[in-house]
């Protein structure tokens, strides 16, 4: 009995001594103090305790860098220029990051952890990006998977985005809010309205999460992010091609085209698998009898079943894209897709001249 | 109480008894991250500095505390406390200090805990009755001995890899011929000094 009483206090004395030991340590060790962050020399300037990531810290102070991942490490999107105070370059960023760019500083903002006052440089536009607030509007079933979701735009009420842009929808979860990508399929001119085309993928977080909204929800975004630089030369045909669940940067890049240039040649390639994938054709179509520059092809990959009726192509897309595509001086296309549809248009567009910085193609 | 001498103890565990190469403790972490010498010799350190602290801290224990209480029955719980929580210390000051080094260990720092060379290297302190300073000589040696093996091993790794492997001893088959190659020539080590 003694020895059982005895054993058991050691044993916990010795435990709770260890402990102790080890919370002065991290006391010491693990505490970084009160660090600034500087951004583009100066002109954003705030302090932040030491021990959070990077990117984390930049949120916390509304600056919303790009992040598909939400911190993970897999995405690759948070690159900014480290000017000084970052550490070195962890394993876990350099698969993101080439040699040059590891040389001009560049580091993932996500695996950076904040231990001494450091410096960044962003470019101008990233802080920029707002928070906004949103109310679903509408929401509209396009196929047995797909839902288009239009967003009302509450604080700010406007936004000004370019054909092409994505935004990052914050989508809650039990471990926190994640934050995930998506294209505005809305035209730029529509200022007060997000619209998203949202594909549910099984056990997608925030594909689940969109497709449970119902009118009146609250949604949280911050955006408009993306390069892609629609040409303003009204001579220059621009060539969509999409597949599955790219449509939403296209139909906003068609529709924002015709609506300040009506005559300019615009053609819109869409691959899906069988009619029961096929959406805003009709739409298009009108659209192409009021624009009759506008070409517009769907086709469909999968042979027709005996009692679906089809008047398109048939195929995958990027034949379609062969047989249609008419010889053209000056050209841009904006791909979004599977990557293997991209490398077979990207193949064929090359074939006809498409230079490569011409070809703009969407990763998701 | 053990007669033998502080510096046999020491060198034997490195050379004669070295705990990796005669003993086979601690296998899995030396398999996996012997492929950098750096890696090897920055996971060498973190071992070698476990393992002497650990020991010496478990011997204050065990002689001072459980011996007298009639607790060595608890030896096994306490001297695995001790290490998990010296390799806890441990991962905070290379996650500090060296973030480089703690991200290329990854999962193998805090594995260290159930690295079983150094609750081997505790038990042997224990069986073999040293006294403090040939325990901390011991714990010494066999963390080095360990080091010194994996670093040998990192090197012979590095340069094999311009060697022509056979197809189905590429990987791990190569690797354990190797370390058995290494153990049988550390033998050679065994008429030097004689300890048990």
């Amino acid at each position: 009995m003694m020895t059982v009483l005895l054993a058991n206090s050691v044993t916990v004395g010795i435990f709770t001594g260890l402990t102790v030991m080890l919370l002065v340590a991290e006391k010491y060790l693990a505490a970084y103090g009160q660090c600034t962050v500087s951004v583009n020399k100066g002109s954003v300037v705030f302090e932040q305790t030491g021990g959070v990531t990077l990117l984390s810290a930049l949120y916390a102070n509304k600056i919303f860098i790009p992040s598909a991942c939400g911190g993970k490490g897999s995405c690759g999107y948070c690159k900014v220029a480290v000017l000084g105070g970052g550490g070195p370059v962890l394993p876990t960023e350099t698969p993101y990051l080439s040699r040059r760019e590891i040389r001009a500083g560049m580091r993932l903002a996500c695996q950076v952890k904040i231990k001494e006052n450091i410096e960044l440089r962003l470019p101008e536009e990233l802080l920029s990006i707002k928070e906004y607030r949103a109310r679903v509007a509408r929401v509209r079933e396009l196929t047995h998977d797909i839902k288009e979701i239009n967003l009302e735009l509450v604080d700010p009420s406007e936004i000004s985005q370019r054909p092409g842009q994505y935004i990052q929808i914050l989508a809650p979860t039990e471990d926190g809010p994640v934050f995930r990508a998506y294209s505005i399929s809305s035209p730029a001119y529509d200022r007060n309205l997000v619209q998203l085309i949202v594909r549910l993928v099984p056990g997608g977080i925030a594909s689940t999460y969109l497709h449970g909204l119902k009118e009146n929800d609250e949604v949280t975004f911050t955006g408009p992010y993306g390069d892609f630089r629609l040409s303003e030369d009204p001579e220059t045909e621009i060539v969509c091609v999409g597949g599955g669940c790219g449509m939403a940067p296209i139909a906003n890049i068609v529709r924002s085209i015709l609506r300040r240039w009506p005559n300019r040649t615009c053609y819109l390639f869409f691959g899906c698998r069988t009619t029961n994938d096929v959406f805003y054709l009709d739409d298009f179509r009108a659209l192409a009898k009021e624009h009759p520059n506008l070409k517009v092809i769907y086709a469909l990959s999968d042979p027709l079943g005996p009692e679906e009726r089809w008047d398109g192509d048939t195929g995958f897309i990027h034949l379609s894209v062969d047989k249609y595509l008419a010889a053209h001086s000056r050209h841009q296309a904006f791909l979004c897709g599977p990557p293997p549809m991209i490398e077979a248009v990207t193949k064929i567009l090359d074939g006809r001249g498409f230079r490569k910085e011409e070809i703009f193609y969407d990763a998701f | 109480m053990n007669a033998t001498p502080v510096w046999v103890i020491f060198v034997a565990s490195i050379f004669t008894n070295n705990i990796l190469l005669a003993s086979f403790l601690g296998m899995c972490s030396f398999l996996v991250c012997s492929n950098r010498i750096e890696t090897a010799l920055g996971l060498g350190t973190a071992v070698t500095f476990v393992t002497v602290f650990t020991t010496a801290l478990n011997y204050v224990i065990y002689r001072y505390l459980l011996v007298p209480l009639g607790l060595e029955f608890l030896a096994f719980i306490i001297f695995i406390a001790v290490i998990a929580a010296f390799v806890q210390f441990v991962e905070m000051f290379v996650e500090r200090f060296s973030p480089k080094l703690y991200y290329a260990l990854g999962i193998f720092l805090p594995l260290i805990t159930v690295n079983c060379a150094i609750l081997g290297a505790a038990l042997f302190m224990v069986i073999r009755k040293y006294n403090f300073l040939q325990s901390v000589s011991y714990g010494l040696g066999a963390g080095l001995g360990w080091a010194l093996a994996i670093a040998l091993l990192a090197g012979l790794r590095e340069k094999m890899g311009y060697s022509n492997v056979p197809a189905p001893l590429r990987g791990i088959g190569i690797i354990m011929l190797v370390t058995g190659v290494i153990a049988m020539a550390f033998m050679g080590f065994a008429g030097m000094l004689n300890v048990q």
